[in-house]
């Protein structure tokens, strides 16, 4: 009986034996896939050529190179109407990396902390917590994006209320900051000359926290002293910087938002848009990153915690330094897909008002030149990039903290 | 990557494959229905009324054209297209024709290759502002908070008039007028920006349209009218002649009222002529001989159809101003019927 599972010999390939025998079949089929599937892209492209020529349309990128014409409230670098479609699109870029770095960081912030409370004995907020995810998972990213934004434009006062005599708002902080149904205004900082030393001071002084809170372990390990870190750490932060700032004259000053006009000038503007879109990718992604941590903590098995326990640990530092670091490895793989949802969902910008990539690329640029398919073919490449270059990263982030296997 | 590019060309085929040039009159007969592109929605210019039916100024003009070439100013699919979608929709054929306050400029005409049928309405681009800022100029506008209706030509205007005024502004793009308005209400912005002609409209909506003005400053040329895809020229022909022929029944004063009654026959050759009765245009549009009979008949003639929708005693409340007759020291003519 054994014979007959024996290989046959090689030299018997046969035409045949492309479709009869199993060595031969797979390869077959990939093979007749492939030219399947080039033959049908190769129909499309060339129908899609044809078509355009004969409607007498070309693909051209001339169009980035031309006069945008219009102008963008939100500039990171400096822009302005008479700059090129191309810069444009680079502004639009640089405002969703912005608003997608804003909102990755919030939403881990808000999903780990929601996560963590959605396995708290108390029930009450474990119940909270459940609600919240419950809510903001189900409801489509743009209605909230919508609903935050009408909510912020109809509660905060518009700045004309902080007008006159009577007004009927007024500003937080001594005067310096202020809160307005067009964003948040804030104080700046102006830096005269001496500022680069009080910035040395103040770095120099992050190294000095590092070092000190390096030398309390040394201690702590060698000579089992127990050094206080916390307010030393404090100190260290503030002290050096402030004394630096006075001894040389306050070369770090404040611009003050003033209202001037129409608007407050001056200052920093934190504009609506941006608020409205970053609170709610964050808050909407926060909901699913909280299930993403909450299945990660429920992987780990109860003995660690046990076992924690039993050393004496409290239920805080179980937490951080043993549940937490094991559960990372079952929470990133999927939260490199939740910041690719951020990045991709932050294109409904424009509900907001908020000129990302796709509404200065793929809204004004593409309907003012009219040259669709080049911009959202570029819009696919920009978009593209940035993903692939998050999860490039992310899952670096990803091996350096997988289970090491020797 | 490779199967979201397949898409993405399935996308871009799809959309090319329906760029058939030529037969657009063929086509809406065989389909015996007119697809005319419309906005979202503006108040006397193109809305569904309380029964869902299309009421409005661009509207009459689809429904004209649909009596002319199918004797039924019913027989129209009215298609709402945005500021971003109303090109592709009428490059790809989707609708057989745009009647959607769609500026007429030299790049849509020769870049985008459509053709422009002539203007239904002279327009420019205005301001509107809440009347407690005591503003009385646009000049006076410096670092204002301005809500524009983005896609449209209204953002290129407002960046040359401050760039020329050599005033600064806050830009806030708005994708559809319902959304700038909440905001201008709300305050986020100080001034709103789009059409005059829309600015009026939307005004008439407003709880107190009294606490608001629209500054005395056009900032801008915006001649609005419908558009055909290029390539098709008895298409584009058909949608021009039946926009002159409301015109022209105005100027020779065919109404609704006295249309029957001149139909049968006048001493006047041009109506004789523009009604059918003398020659035969109809044919030479590859129409028959009542067609524009049948477009007056649907809401009467260029002046009649302006009243209702959006004349002074709607509550859009627009002069004639630059859209009177000719005669009448307006811009409105129509090329003669000959």
């Amino acid at each position: 009986m054994t014979t007959i599972t024996d290989t046959p010999a090689p030299a018997s390939f046969r035409l045949s034996s492309l479709i009869n025998d199993t060595r031969y079949r797979s390869y077959t089929f990939q093979f007749i896939a492939l030219v399947a599937i080039i033959a049908t892209m190769a129909f499309i492209g060339g129908n899609l050529v044809r078509n355009l020529a004969a409607a007498g349309l070309n693909i051209s990128y001339d169009f980035l190179g031309a006069q945008a014409g219009y102008d963008i409230n939100q500039r990171p670098i400096s822009y302005e109407s008479t700059d090129t479609h191309g810069r444009a699109a680079i502004v639009g870029l640089l405002n969703t990396l912005i608003v997608a770095f804003l909102g990755c960081i919030t939403a881990t912030v808000i999903g780990v902390i929601a996560g963590v409370l959605r396995l708290s004995p108390n029930w009450l907020v474990r119940k909270l917590m459940s609600i919240y995810v419950e809510m903001f998972r189900n409801v489509p990213v743009l209605i909230w994006i919508l609903i935050i934004f009408s909510i912020m434009i109809n509660t905060t006062p518009a700045p004309r209320a902080f007008k006159g005599e009577d007004a009927t708002a007024s500003m937080w902080f001594f005067d310096s900051v202020a809160v307005t149904n067009r964003g948040v205004f804030l104080p700046k900082p102006i830096y005269e000359s001496g500022s680069l030393i009080v910035g040395i001071v103040f770095l120099l002084s992050i190294v000095g926290i590092f070092a000190f809170r390096r030398y309390a372990r040394k201690q702590l390990y060698d000579h089992g002293k127990l050094i206080p870190t916390f307010w030393p750490s404090v100190a260290l932060f503030f002290v050096p910087a402030i004394l630096a700032q006075l001894v040389l004259g306050n070369p770090i000053t404040l611009e003050y938002p003033e209202l001037k006009g129409f608007n407050f000038k001056g200052g920093m503007t934190v504009r609506g848009s941006l608020i409205a879109l970053w609170f709610a990718l964050a808050i909407y992604t926060g909901a699913f990153i909280a299930e993403n941590v909450r299945a990660g903590i429920q992987a780990i098995p109860k003995g660690q915690t046990e076992a924690a326990g039993a050393l004496g640990l409290r239920p805080g530092r179980i937490m951080n330094l043993v549940v937490l670091p094991q559960a990372l490895r079952v929470i990133i793989p999927p939260l490199i897909s939740q910041y690719l949802n951020i990045t991709k969902n932050s294109s409904l910008a424009i509900a907001v008002g908020y000129m990302d990539l796709t509404g200065t690329l793929g809204g004004i640029t593409l309907l003012q030149t009219g040259r669709a398919i080049e911009a959202v073919l570029l819009l696919m490449l920009f978009y593209l990039t940035i993903s692939l270059s998050i999860s490039f990263v992310m899952n670096i982030y990803n091996n350096s903290i997988k289970l090491k296997e020797r | 990557m490779k199967k979201s590019v397949i898409l993405g060309a399935f996308a871009v085929a799809g959309l090319s494959a329906g760029m058939a040039a030529a037969g657009t009159l063929d086509d809406v007969k065989a389909r015996g229905q007119l697809n005319c592109g419309v906005t979202t929605g503006v108040p006397g210019f193109a809305e569904p009324d309380a029964n869902g039916v299309w009421q409005g100024f661009d509207v009459a003009v689809c429904r004209a054209v649909a009596a002319a070439v199918l004797s039924d100013s019913n027989a129209v699919q009215f298609v709402p297209t945005t500021g971003k979608t109303r090109f592709t929709a009428l490059a790809s054929g989707e609708i057989d024709m745009l009647a959607r306050n769609t500026t007429w400029t030299f790049s849509r005409d020769v870049d985008l290759k459509f053709e422009f049928t002539g203007v239904n309405y002279y327009d420019g681009q205005g301001f509107m502002i809440p009347k407690e800022l005591g503003v009385s100029s646009a000049k006076d506008l410096d670092g204002a908070t301005v809500c524009i209706q983005t896609g449209t030509t209204t953002e290129l205007n407002l960046a040359d008039f401050f760039r020329s005024n050599n005033i600064s502004y806050e830009p806030v793009p708005i994708e559809t007028g319902a959304e700038a308005v909440q905001q201008y209400t709300a305050g986020a912005c100080d001034v709103y920006t789009t059409d005059a002609s829309a600015l009026a409209a939307q005004r008439a909506n407003f709880e107190d349209p009294d606490a608001h003005v629209i500054m005395p400053e056009i900032i801008s040329k915006e001649p609005l009218g419908p558009l055909v895809r290029h390539g098709d020229n008895e298409w584009g022909d058909i949608v021009r002649w039946t926009l002159n022929a409301l015109i022209t029944a105005e100027e020779l004063g065919v109404t609704s009222a006295n249309l029957a009654e001149l139909a049968g026959g006048t001493n006047n050759p041009e109506i004789n002529r523009l009604l059918g009765t003398e020659g035969d245009l109809g044919g030479m549009l590859g129409l028959d001989g009542d067609w524009a009979e049948r477009a007056i008949g649907v809401a009467g003639n260029y002046g009649e159809i302006f009243a209702t929708n959006i004349g002074e005693e709607t509550p859009i409340g627009l002069a004639r101003g630059l859209n009177a007759q000719y005669t009448d020291g307006g811009l409105i003519y129509s090329p003669p019927f000959r």
